[in-house]
């Protein structure tokens, strides 16, 4: 066994690579030889630390010690004097920005402190399916303290005073709903957990019911003691395999070890679970469509009030959490309510999990206190824009949200937060946009999707989304009018005001915010006939440029419909009328005489 | 499979547990006993954590390295699946991404075998309350 007593790991994650992280991993090997320490000492690339502001990375190991802005020029440094004599670097080492103290460990870095995982405490870290495994991580201790120690009103309480908010969007306080549905007087009552997630690009709630099945089970029925519910279902899409399976798996152990089913824990309190499988309309996400559906009815939405914690599942008293919801419910039991809301802002507590996506380097899951900022976020967390681009916007909430600007870029993330810059927090799909983005083209196709998705009951939402997208449609498809964006803007509100439910009322934002934050791109479309991104294909010409063509003829016998003319050796020819836009021409060309215009 | 029927069951189940972990760990062979956990969410098996998770079953046993190789849920690295931890007793877990049969064999020749770490490593960055 080769006994290397010191790891070098140095960050070859893309930002690092591109400050010459590759050139300080060769100088480490090189001066470690010159030394002779090459069999004492292994020099690593790693992936990114995400903490490319301060790149590029050295992390010296066993020691911890965290090396920032490292340059070639400092490798002989660190060599000889952390390696050699013992002693650190003081002028690499990381300086917080707020206390001007310098850290050592990354572990005390704020840095660190970015990613807290409370709902996905036990995702990649536990087996989902042994239940041993849970209990030996303090699983159903939370559920044991509720039943020995705490009555329905205390417990609710705590879920109150930790502000904890629903996480499928609405952002509606759990506790209080929780309080409402235990006042309803009843012998009948549900809890419903929803896991029908849909909006595109998040998928925080199937992780956690792969990873973690049984801390939704065990929320469940401490939510079922605190109301007064011996009954639960889990409404999950069929789509979810792997999930169902788990959660199967994790209800059946569960019951073994009489945590579920008759008088739990030698307690008067009885909870059994069931499974429903949504059949993956995004409508059954909305309570009271969710509900139709569970009952074996059209998943069609119907008017509030009354409210699912009045009238709900076969018309008794229902209390609806989403499944992100549940997963915070047993650390609040058992680590109090003080903890809880001592992460996050005034009105926002805790963390909330997004899924990270789009034009960015980290793609992934991430959990991360209330009231982080967007460019912490999107740099510091996702490793920044691929490819070196610029940044644009991010959306967040699904087809339900907005996109933002890089106006927004050092907000804190909350839900009113969000909601004053004309998005909203959603399921929490975070979606980020390089300047390679058609706004328009983003928009319309978030319209594409709740148009597909609307269930057809009330007017607004049917016929106004299609007649909004046939707008957009016009826009990108060159053909727009100033007179269009007015209207666009007014039908928005029409049916943001008039829609049914949820998803009309907020299926015009992605409309609305847009023309708010990126008209520009919008009037370039409708008055000059442009599309700024070079992504709307009817506003594109393939333009060839004299100077560079060498007359190859490559473009002209790639050409599928003919459109390309010319001699050899002399520069060719586009036929605008012809061109169809494919593209293939621009692909071919190996002298870059070929323009988007 | 006895049931739980109390709190005072649950705490005992679960200091049960937790010795057992730690027997686990530091059990009759602490130099040998090696922990590899495969991030097995939908996304992870979509990019072929099962069969690095077999392989690495397969490849351990042939080999007669005693080690535990177990399943668990996502670990959120999205962009580098399929993810594995891999625990040395003794060391800090560590974390690697884009595991295929090559990268597992590199692994298991590396850094299970001769304590070398291999490319592929990613920094965790993130704290679990």
């Amino acid at each position: 066994m080769t006994d290397y007593k010191m790891h070098l790991l140095v960050c070859g994650g893309t930002g690092c690579k591109a400050s010459q992280s590759e050139q300080i991993k060769n100088n480490f090997k090189n001066q470690l030889q010159e030394v002779g320490l090459e069999n004492d000492v292994q020099v690593i690339h790693t992936g990114c630390f995400g903490f490319c502001e301060q790149g590029p990375i050295v992390k010296v190991q066993p020691d911890n010690t965290f090396y920032v802005s490292v340059t070639p020029d400092d490798t002989r440094e660190i060599i000889n004097e952390h390696i050699v004599k013992g002693r650190q670097v003081d002028h690499l080492l990381y300086t917080d920005p707020n206390t001007k103290v310098q850290i050592t460990e990354s572990k005390n870095m704020d840095f660190y402190k970015k990613q807290v995982r409370i709902a996905l405490r036990n995702c990649g870290f536990i087996n989902p399916e042994n239940i041993e495994e849970y209990i030996g991580n303090d699983g159903y201790s939370a559920l044991g303290k509720c039943l020995e120690e705490l009555t329905p009103e205390s417990a609710i309480k705590m879920i109150m005073d930790s502000g904890l908010r629903g996480r499928g969007g609405g952002g509606f306080p759990t506790g209080l709903k929780w309080d409402i549905t235990r006042k309803v007087e009843n012998e009948q009552k549900y809890v419903v957990c929803n896991a029908d997630e849909g909006d595109p690009g998040a998928f925080m709630d199937r992780s956690i019911l792969e990873g973690d099945p049984h801390t939704v089970i065990e929320a469940m029925a401490i939510c079922g003691y605190c109301i007064g519910a011996n009954k639960g279902l889990v409404y999950i899409r069929a789509e979810y395999p792997l999930a169902i399976q788990r959660l199967k798996t994790a209800l059946t152990q569960a019951r073994e070890y009489g945590l579920l089913g008759e008088n739990i824990l030698g307690s008067d309190f009885s909870f059994e679970i069931e499974i429903r499988y949504g059949a993956g309309a995004f409508v059954c996400g909305e309570e009271t469509a969710l509900i139709h559906s569970m009952e074996g009815k059209r998943g069609e939405p119907t008017f509030k009030p009354p409210f699912p914690s009045q009238e709900g599942y076969l018309g008794k008293p229902t209390n609806v959490n989403n499944v992100e919801t549940f997963a915070n419910i047993p650390p609040i039991i058992t680590k109090g309510a003080d903890w809880f809301s001592s992460i996050g802002t005034e009105k926002s507590k805790g963390t909330k999990v997004f899924a990270l996506a789009g034009k960015i380097n980290n793609v992934g899951l991430i959990e991360v206190p209330m009231g982080i900022t967007l460019r912490e976020v999107i740099y510091d967390i996702g490793g920044g824009i691929k490819n070196g681009k610029e940044f644009k916007s991010v959306q967040t909430g699904g087809p339900s949200g907005g996109c933002l600007t890089n106006d927004f870029l050092d907000t804190p993330i909350d839900y009113d937060n969000l909601l004053a810059a004309g998005s909203m927090m959603g399921s929490g799909g975070m979606i980020v946009m390089d300047e390679d983005d058609c706004m328009v083209s983003i928009a319309k196709f978030y319209l594409e999707f709740t148009l597909d998705e609307s269930c057809g009951k009330c007017t607004p939402c049917r016929i106004g989304n299609k007649r909004l997208y046939e707008i957009l449609e016009k826009i990108t498809d060159g053909k727009g009018t100033p007179e269009d964006l007015t209207k666009l803007r007014m039908l928005s509100h029409v049916i943001k005001d008039s829609s049914l439910c949820g998803l009309g009322q907020t299926s015009p934002n992605p409309i609305l915010s847009t023309l708010d934050n990126f008209m520009h791109e919008y009037e370039a479309h409708v008055n000059d006939g442009k599309c700024p991104a070079g992504q709307c294909k009817a506003l594109l010409q393939y333009v060839i440029t004299d100077e560079k063509c060498t007359g190859c003829t490559l473009c002209f016998r790639n050409c599928p419909v003919g459109a390309i003319s010319g001699e050899k050796r002399n520069p060719h020819y586009i036929d605008q009328s012809l061109c169809i836009k494919c593209g293939a021409c621009y692909d071919k060309c190996k002298f870059d005489a070929i323009k988007i215009a | 499979m006895t049931k739980v029927k109390s709190l005072a069951d649950l705490k005992k189940l679960k200091e049960e547990v937790q010795s057992k972990i730690k027997l686990r760990e530091k059990g009759d062979h602490p130099e040998n006993l090696i922990q590899i956990k495969v991030s097995m969410a939908t996304c992870g098996i979509a990019s072929g954590a099962k069969d690095t998770m077999n392989y690495f079953i397969e490849e351990l046993e042939h080999q007669g390295i005693d080690a535990l190789v177990t399943q668990t849920g996502c670990m959120g690295y999205c962009y580098a699946e399929p993810t594995i931890e891999l625990t040395i007793p003794g060391n800090q877990p560590v974390v690697y991404g884009d595991v295929n049969k090559t990268k597992a064999q590199e692994i298991i020749d590396k850094h299970i075998k001769l304590n070398e770490l291999v490319d592929g490593i990613i920094p965790v960055s993130y704290k679990t309350l």
